[in-house]
């Protein structure tokens, strides 16, 4: 028995009407695509607020008083938080258990939003103040990643060969040492200072970049549209800046943006075992460090340094994922 | 596999003896000398670097150190307990410090087991949620502040436990430093450890057990976790590294008289020798770690073995 079959037997399935067979290619860019994913992640977006806010308080905050971060007042000494609004409602009043301490070291009508320091310091001041140099070692830790990281993963994943050897070798051998024994023995050796966390964060901080960068690179370069750039002649340099680099910098942002919570946590630490920034300098880990000196008595001291550093990281550190996310949906998982 | 190991094995050779070359140049570039009492006259400096072999070359000092490193003997601590050999100050430290830091995985990868699995069982529910906010703060928030809130909240208002290090009641003194050193374990083994069972229970042989009808706790223990937990192993490098940031932080909090405080000790006094001891203590430490684990990871995923021997 033979089936005989007539035109019309047969029909697109899931065939609308008024589409063409073409596919509907959505025309938006990328960065745009990217822009719209990231903005549809909550957490990302606050994270992204918060740190807007830290920058804003850290460039302006310390000149709303007149108080300096090295300024101080030492009859003023150990005052906790006084807020004018919440005053009112029991809290950060200035008050401990009956008497008015501001009253009693004679500051009364002043108001120290985040309290004294046991010199007589500002600590809204110097929060501020020390905010700056976290944001700051957060900005060296992203150029570093960028400019050392990028540039040895391109050369040693796109020259390959001895260069390559000889490179990943070094890197072997760097990331084998402790980075928290580098790190103390240099600033121990060059003074403790802005100048020796720059140096230590120089030596260590773009390993973890330029693997992924090399790694990248390599899955790259066996593809087409490199191989067809070489036999057209173009050269080693123009390839890279101009057909891989595009490729890799959404991996580089994400990466870069990290390392920034490993940066500020490298800086803190070195301020706690006494190795940070030296005095009357503020950093948010010398706060924190000299507070817990007498936290048991005024908590506050260590309780408000601490706050800030946690929400900075948490934020730079969700920031991260979001980005990630929204370049990457596929990897959401991870 | 032995081409590999042996590999790997040179280079953690050659690394240990960088480290040792970096110590060495570093601390003698260090300002200070052991001997900055003014009351010394020239002679009796003189006299006292003799004696410890400060006076002799470069070179000829490195080599001898080596030479007394390996050996195990790390000299005699020049300030901090006078001609104390170092290696019997180490001792009971290290002790202490290790078995802090035991506690600090076993409990962190127990907790961060069970959240794991909570969080990739009730996938997008709010447990899943809780136990991710978890996982990020546990990876963002360094562990001296866990420290400090612990020491703050149950050490001094509810006086549950000692603030300060107790050596006579060690076990209930550990307790804390414990917990605010697992703090980075849990994050990451739970956050690793989800992401790892999701994508396990979307496989085709979860599929397969499920639809011969086999009982959830063992389609969970015996399919999901077993082939979840492989690259667990991952983490174990991040994990020591912040164990041993963490232990310098959290035993100064705690004033345990632990590896990490002797360290930061040493560095504020300039003791050289405990310095350099210390230091190398802790690199050999994670250079083995990081040996293992690479080596473990090769024999378990012979992937990543092959995929390195190519480059």
């Amino acid at each position: 028995m033979s089936l005989i079959f007539k035109e019309d037997d047969f029909a697109f399935a899931n065939k609308r009407k008024g589409t063409n067979d073409t596919y509907d290619i959505s025309k938006e860019s990328f960065a745009k695509d990217v822009f719209t994913r990231f903005m549809k992640n909550k957490g990302a977006v606050i994270s992204l607020v918060c740190i807007a806010i830290i920058i804003f308080m850290a460039i302006f905050a310390p000149y709303v008083n007149e108080h300096t971060y090295k300024s101080m007042i030492i009859e003023h000494a150990s005052l906790p938080p006084k807020i004018p609004i919440l005053e009112k409602l029991g809290i950060c009043d200035g008050i401990i258990e009956g008497v008015d301490v501001y009253e009693k070291a004679g500051a009364d009508g002043s108001y120290y939003l985040f309290g004294t320091d046991t010199l007589g310091r500002d600590l809204w001041t110097r929060t501020w103040v020390g905010t700056r140099v976290s944001l700051y070692i957060a900005g060296l830790a992203m150029l570093i990643d960028m400019i050392i990281g990028m540039s040895f993963g391109l050369i040693s994943g796109f020259f390959g060969g001895k260069v390559d050897l000889v490179m990943q070798r070094f890197i072997e051998i760097l990331s084998g040492i402790p980075n928290m024994i580098i790190v103390t023995l240099l600033v121990l050796v060059l003074k403790p200072g802005i100048l020796s966390i720059t140096v230590a964060l120089l030596i260590k901080g773009w390993i973890g970049m330029s693997r992924v960068v090399r790694a990248q690179v390599l899955k790259l370069k066996e593809q087409e549209f490199i191989l067809a750039s070489e036999t057209l002649g173009t050269s080693s340099a123009n390839i890279i800046l101009n057909e891989i680099l595009p490729n890799i910098l959404g991996q580089v942002i994400i990466m870069s943006m990290f390392s920034i919570p490993d940066a500020i946590f490298t800086e803190s630490f070195l301020a706690f075992i006494g190795l940070g920034l030296q005095a009357p300098m503020a950093s948010l880990g010398v706060l924190i460090n000299d507070g817990f000196k007498s936290f048991l008595v005024f908590p506050y001291m260590v309780a408000i340094p601490t706050t800030v550093l946690a929400i900075l990281m948490l934020s730079f550190n969700i920031m991260a994922d979001g980005l990630r996310d929204a370049f990457d949906p596929k990897m959401k998982e991870m | 596999m032995g081409k590999y190991i042996i590999k790997r094995l040179i280079i953690s050779i050659f690394t240990i003896l960088a480290i040792l070359l970096l110590l060495f140049l570093l601390l003698e570039l260090l300002p200070g000398t052991p001997f900055n009492d003014e009351k010394l006259t020239e002679e009796q400096k003189a006299v006292v670097m003799e004696k410890y072999g400060l006076d002799k070359p470069v070179l000829v000092r490195f080599a001898n150190y080596i030479h007394l490193m390996l050996k195990g003997d790390f000299g005699v601590s020049y300030t901090m307990q006078k001609n104390m050999p170092i290696s019997k100050m180490l001792k009971p430290r290290i002790q202490v410090s290790i078995s802090i830091g035991l506690q600090a995985v076993l409990l962190g990868t127990i907790i961060g087991l069970v959240l794991g699995i909570i969080a990739s069982l009730k996938h997008n529910t709010w447990l899943d949620s809780v136990a991710s906010i978890i996982s990020v703060c546990g990876v963002s928030i360094p562990s001296y502040v866990f420290a400090l809130a612990l020491a703050y909240l149950l050490g001094y208002k509810l006086k549950l436990f000692p603030i300060l290090f107790n050596p006579s009641n060690a076990a209930k003194s550990s307790v804390m430093p414990t917990i605010a050193l697992s703090m980075f374990t849990v994050a990451t083994v739970s956050r690793f450890l989800r992401s790892e069972m999701l994508e396990v229970f979307g496989s085709d042989y979860i599929l397969l057990a499920k639809s011969k009808g086999i009982s959830d706790s063992r389609l969970i223990v015996r399919h999901g976790l077993r082939n979840a937990m492989i690259p667990v192993i991952t983490v174990l490098g991040p994990l020591v590294v912040s164990l041993m940031t963490g232990s310098l932080v959290v035993e100064k909090i705690f004033a345990i008289p632990g590896l990490g405080s002797l360290f930061v000790t040493a560095i504020q006094v300039n003791d050289y020798n405990v310095v350099i001891a210390a230091a190398f203590i802790y690199s050999v430490m994670f250079i083995a770690v990081m040996l293992v684990v690479d080596i473990l990871y090769g024999i378990i995923d012979p992937r990543i073995r092959l995929a390195k021997e190519e480059k």
